[in-house]
């Protein structure tokens, strides 16, 4: 199994990376070299492996009542690179509509 | 060319809980930007969900009323993609084991029963709100409020199964209706408590295949909804009769301006990535669970709506106004259960009490609250048996709804029980007579319906409190004796 | 070497003279410091730290059975009001939590004084300490080697004496591997027994927060004082943490595993004299050895880094510049993302974001992503069927004492394969424990690992007590005492 330059400029888009033009091929390298080792796990017999998502433990659900650990609106804001009175503020999406 | 449009709806319903849907902040709509959130809604790091048993006694409820089959062990999943609104940048929601699948939503459409299938019903969570692009400055910005952030939302897709924009319409209504009368939503489309996107495509009539589809997002109202679908339906088919290819796209419908819009944002093909969100256990909903919701449903509007017509022998129209709302429906079956007939009660409801509540803007609940079932039922009576008349009647209700009280009360408070005796109405009925010597001629002369304006120049005279039927037989005797 | 007057006691009794007035909270605090005066400097294991909120910490500390005992804990545990909590990333810079996590909240209430964040691999993603924003952590016993990772920075600062305690997170053996390099105690509890609210997630359904001790005793009560259900945690267990208050009670009785075949190849001969030693040591304190062959780790590795990738892929897309951390300058969302995170995250995290988003993205999903997680139901039934022959085994923490530094930095795969030991009690959701076993005669410390089916936590603390007092813990200073005052009389 290996992974083109192709291909990890398209995982590093969806993953809203930059992978530099002299590091893709590094990248393409290591993964690949990443992914031939992954492929022992076909040496093993899975038919009657339900596949585990996490160690099984029973579901508590909560209780619908407010509050709790509510932050403040500053203690929001606190860390926020850039905000306009109580808004977080970003650069617009840029999102080609044509009518 | 004949085509035949096949459309599939995808519905969010807004969950009307306290709490959001995997933290403690409040839910309300309304509050100041970013002060209804806390490290998990907010996405900050270490934060962990934990499920909102409210919301999913929610999906429980619509989902039994649908029909559904309630899947025991259900799997949040996590919808990875990047959007400013989005603290996580991914969504949890559910993917390949929902809660509810199955099921279907009785719609009456044109006097119609319909059935329409859906294929799932599942748990999620909201995003934050962008309002964009604002400028600050002279640079175009976003801004962004997480208040709405992981407040509860219900998604129900159809099946494919729609062909008119109208049966979307009347399914989204019906839809409203049903979160509206199991209370699990406000159901206002106006605050995006009910939201709907649509899948269409064309084929010709008869055809069993599917065509390329589209996607239209934002059909935030009913009638958004038929007239997004109708544009699009319209487009594709000028493009096919043209020879055309329909490309599969994501559109926008701007209701404001009846248009739509291609949108296409950089995102690539979406690949979302979904996987079973490690944070949350599977959740079990066992049968004990779903028994107990069961038992606490109401019926369906529906199920009413075909009791009124099939055992209280009301015309459909009457049985879908009432069961419009849940209190409605549950009002005036109080009122029957007071006694009164069913057609009585019905017309008093969907008349003078709407009447009110549209008037005034009350809401149905405050309504009852101002004339309990009970009080209509006494005041119908005492109508129907002549102990007050018509306009007295409404009289009391225009006190009731603006002052509150008892009907009782006001009836004795403002001596409104009708006049009947011939002794104190003769007078009256003699002063009219000589007053109206014109009317008297032409009554006289044969003119039938004049005895129309003669009652009610008494009526008139005696404060509306003259029981008619005694004031038209004291005049048809005294015109006979003047004869 | 020196270390501080207390380097060799117990947590519990710096706390009983605190407690008697005979030191001030303080005092026990800065003691700490004053061995990091010698050391500090050269390992560099802490993060942040700030003597008037330690000051301010001991003087406010509430009674309790930690009370003015000083705590390091990692850098990706979230702490209000103290310091900033950054996982060793460019991307955290400067971020102060708005809240306490769970662990610290507890450990705040037993009185216990946080006296530095602690270096840690960025994200917790690496074996050595090397991938820290803030540069590498060195090892205590040999300054040219790594004090193992990824919480490397407080199991140095625990081995040096700057504080007797450490949480770390282990997410492949994050805790267990630094212990071992750096010879002190390093429990990696079963999964759902410590919240991981307030743990800055890595791969969800792997971390689990990890304690340092210098004392298998002080694992006990630590872990005492902060297992148990969080409601903040769904993955947390509802019942009760089992009681480890009987630590000190031997291991007569109780059978250990010995799956040689694992050591056969491409382990270190300290490492193979060590479990021998250890084995030896606990047949004569009355365990029995049980033979038998182990599935070999490399299948757990893969599995690992599959899982726990893609868990991370997801976990660390909220790093984007829009609500906190650092923003690249921008004039639309795209750029926004792509150079807050490019500029963000170091090249291992970008690597293990990248893998992980390729095994779930569409048309991979089934080949990886479900592959590893069949996988790691098959690693776990080996490991039940295990623990149907013996009460715990006894395996490597890692193929080989601390190594150099800049040893495995430039092989990826190397560096993952230093985990092959510690990999699959995560997998498993399993507890395991690092104890250290003396020094080589290279004079790096050794070490073992037990790793026991869910809940054996008070079964491997016997086990690792009885290797303490039979065998010899690793040391930079004075003897250690074996008097040991917990459990107390309740
Ligand atoms: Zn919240």
């Amino acid at each position: 199994m290996s992974i083109d330059r192709d291909e990890v400029r398209r995982i590093a888009d969806l993953a809203r990376l930059e992978i530099a033009g002299g590091d893709v091929d590094r990248m393409a390298k290591e993964l690949s070299a990443v992914l031939d080792f992954v492929a022992a796990l076909n040496e093993l017999d899975l038919a009657d492996c339900e596949p585990t998502s996490m160690v099984p433990a029973a579901a508590s659900l909560r209780d619908d009542e407010p509050d709790g650990r509510r932050l403040t609106s500053e203690a929001a804001l606190a860390a926020a690179p850039e905000r306009e009175r109580d808004f977080f503020l970003v650069p617009p999406v840029v999102e080609n509509v044509n009518p | 060319m004949a085509h035949e449009a096949v459309i599939g709806l995808e519905c969010h319903i807004q969950l009307a809980t306290r709490s959001k849907m995997f933290c403690e902040c409040p839910a309300e709509f309304g509050a100041s930007p970013n002060s209804n959130v806390c490290p998990v809604c907010l996405g900050l790091p270490g934060a962990l969900p934990v499920v909102n048993r409210a919301a999913i006694d929610a999906a429980l409820q619509l989902g039994l009323v649908l029909g559904c089959t309630i899947r025991e062990a259900s799997v949040f999943a996590r919808k990875n993609y990047f959007y400013p609104d989005m603290p996580k940048n991914y969504q949890i929601t559910q993917y390949d084991r929902p809660l509810c699948e199955g099921g279907a939503l009785p719609v009456r459409l044109c006097e119609t029963a319909r059935s329409f299938p859906l294929i799932r019903i599942h748990v999620e969570e909201d995003t934050g709100k962008s309002f964009h692009p604002e400028r600050t400055g002279d640079r175009p910005v976003s801004r962004v409020d997480f208040n709405r952030a992981g407040v509860p939302l219900l998604e129900l897709v159809t099946e494919p199964a729609f062909r008119q924009p109208e049966e979307c319409g009347a399914f989204l209504a019906g839809l409203r209706r049903l979160a509206r009368w199991l209370k699990i939503s406000d159901g206002d489309m106006e605050k995006g408590h009910l939201r709907c996107d649509a899948n269409v495509s064309l084929r010709p009539p008869g055809s069993a295949s599917l065509g390329t589809k589209t996607e239209i997002k934002n059909l935030n109202s009913i009638k958004g909804v038929e007239k997004g679908l109708t544009a699009e339906i319209a487009r594709q088919a000028a493009v096919l009769d043209a020879g055309g290819r329909i490309e599969q796209a994501t559109l926008l419908y701007d209701a404001d301006h009846d248009k739509l819009a291609v949108m296409r944002s950089k995102e690539y093909a979406h690949d979302y990535r979904y996987f079973p969100e490690p944070d949350l256990p599977q959740l079990t909903v066992d049968a004990a669970w779903v028994e107990e919701v069961r038992g606490r449903l109401p019926e369906p509007p529906w199920t009413r709506e075909d009791r009124y017509v099939d055992h209280l022998g009301l015309p459909a129209y009457d049985a879908a106004i009432l069961c419009e709302t849940r209190e409605r429906s549950d009002y005036f079956e109080a009122v029957v259960g007071a006694g009164t007939d069913a057609k009585r009660a019905s017309n008093w409801v969907m008349t003078e009490v709407l009447r009110h509540v549209n008037a005034r803007g009350l809401s149905e609940r405050e309504a009852a609250l101002r004339l309990p079932a009970k009080s209509l039922a006494v005041l119908i009576g005492a109508t129907e048996s002549g102990r007050i008349t018509s306009a007295s009647a409404k009289e009391v209700l225009e006190e009731v709804f603006e002052k509150g009280g008892d009907p009782e009360a006001v009836i004795a408070a403002r001596g409104l029980v009708a006049r009947s005796s011939p002794e104190e109405l003769l007078p009256l009925v003699r002063e009219v007579l000589a007053e109206n010597p014109g009317p008297v001629a032409q009554f006289r002369g044969g003119k039938q319906a004049t005895l129309g304006f003669l009652v009610g120049q008494v009526m008139k005279k005696s404060g509306g409190r003259a029981a008619p039927q005694v004031v038209q037989e004291l005049l048809r005797a005294e015109l006979g004796a003047l004869r | 070497m020196s270390a501080n007057r207390w380097w060799g006691r117990p947590a519990t009794t710096l706390a009983a003279c605190v407690a008697r007035g005979e030191l001030s909270a303080e005092q026990a605090v800065e003691s700490g410091w004053e061995a990091a005066s010698t050391w500090e400097g050269d390992v560099h294991a802490v993060a942040h730290a700030d003597a008037t909120v330690r000051a301010r910490a001991a003087r406010t500390a509430p009674p309790g059975p930690l009370r003015g005992v000083p705590v390091i804990v990692k850098d990706n545990l979230c702490t209000a009001g103290d310091y900033p909590t950054t996982c060793g990333s460019r991307i955290l810079a400067g971020y102060r939590a708005p809240y306490d996590a769970t662990v610290i909240r507890r450990l705040r209430a037993a009185g216990a004084v946080l006296t530095a964040k602690g270096n840690m691999d960025e994200f917790a993603m690496g074996s050595s300490t090397e991938f820290s924003c803030y540069g590498p952590t060195r090892n205590p016993y040999d300054l040219t080697r790594v004090p193992g990772g990824s919480s490397g920075g407080p199991a140095a600062a625990v081995a040096y004496g700057l504080a007797p305690l450490g949480l770390g997170s282990d997410t492949g053996g994050s805790v267990r591997q630094p212990a071992a390099f750096c010879g002190v105690f390093g429990l990696k509890p079963t999964y759902g027994r410590l919240s991981r609210y307030g743990l800055v997630a890595f791969g969800s359904s792997l971390d689990q927060v990890g304690l340092f001790a210098r004392h298998a005793g002080d694992v006990a009560l630590l872990y005492s004082l902060l297992a148990g259900p969080d409601l903040r945690d769904a993955t947390t267990r509802a019942s009760p943490p089992p009681d480890v208050s009987a630590w000190d009670r031997g291991v007569k009785g109780l059978s250990f595993g010995w799956p040689e075949n694992l050591w056969r190849e491409g382990v270190e001969p300290e490492v193979v004299a060590a479990l021998e030693e250890a084995a030896a040591c606990l047949e004569r304190a009355g365990a029995r050895r049980v033979a038998f062959d182990f599935l070999p780790g490399t299948y757990a590795v893969a599995t690992y880094y599959l899982v726990a990738t893609a868990e991370a892929s997801s976990n660390l897309a909220r790093f984007d510049g829009v609500r906190y951390g650092p923003r690249a300058p921008s004039t639309d969302v795209w750029s926004l993302y792509v150079r807050s995170r490019s500029q963000g995250f170091g090249p291992e995290v970008k690597r293990r974001i990248l893998l992980g988003t390729y095994a779930l993205s569409a048309g991979y999903y089934d080949a990886f992503y479900l592959k590893a997680q069949r996988a790691r139901t098959r690693i776990r039934r080996e490991y039940q069927a295990a623990f149907g022959r013996c009460d715990f085994m006894l395996l490597p923490v890692a193929p080989t004492l601390a190594f150099r530094l800049g040893e495995k930095t430039t092989d990826p795969l190397a560096m993952y394969l230093s985990d092959i030991f510690t990999i699959g009690a995560n997998l498993a959701g399993i507890p395991g424990l690092a104890v250290p076993l003396g020094l080589a005669g290279s004079g790096l410390p050794r070490a073992v690992q037990l790793v026991g089916p869910e809940d054996s936590e008070p079964t491997l603390l016997r086990a690792g007590r009885a290797l303490e007092v039979r065998g010899e813990v690793a040391r930079l200073g004075r003897e250690h005492e074996t008097e040991f005052p917990w459990p107390m009389k309740r």
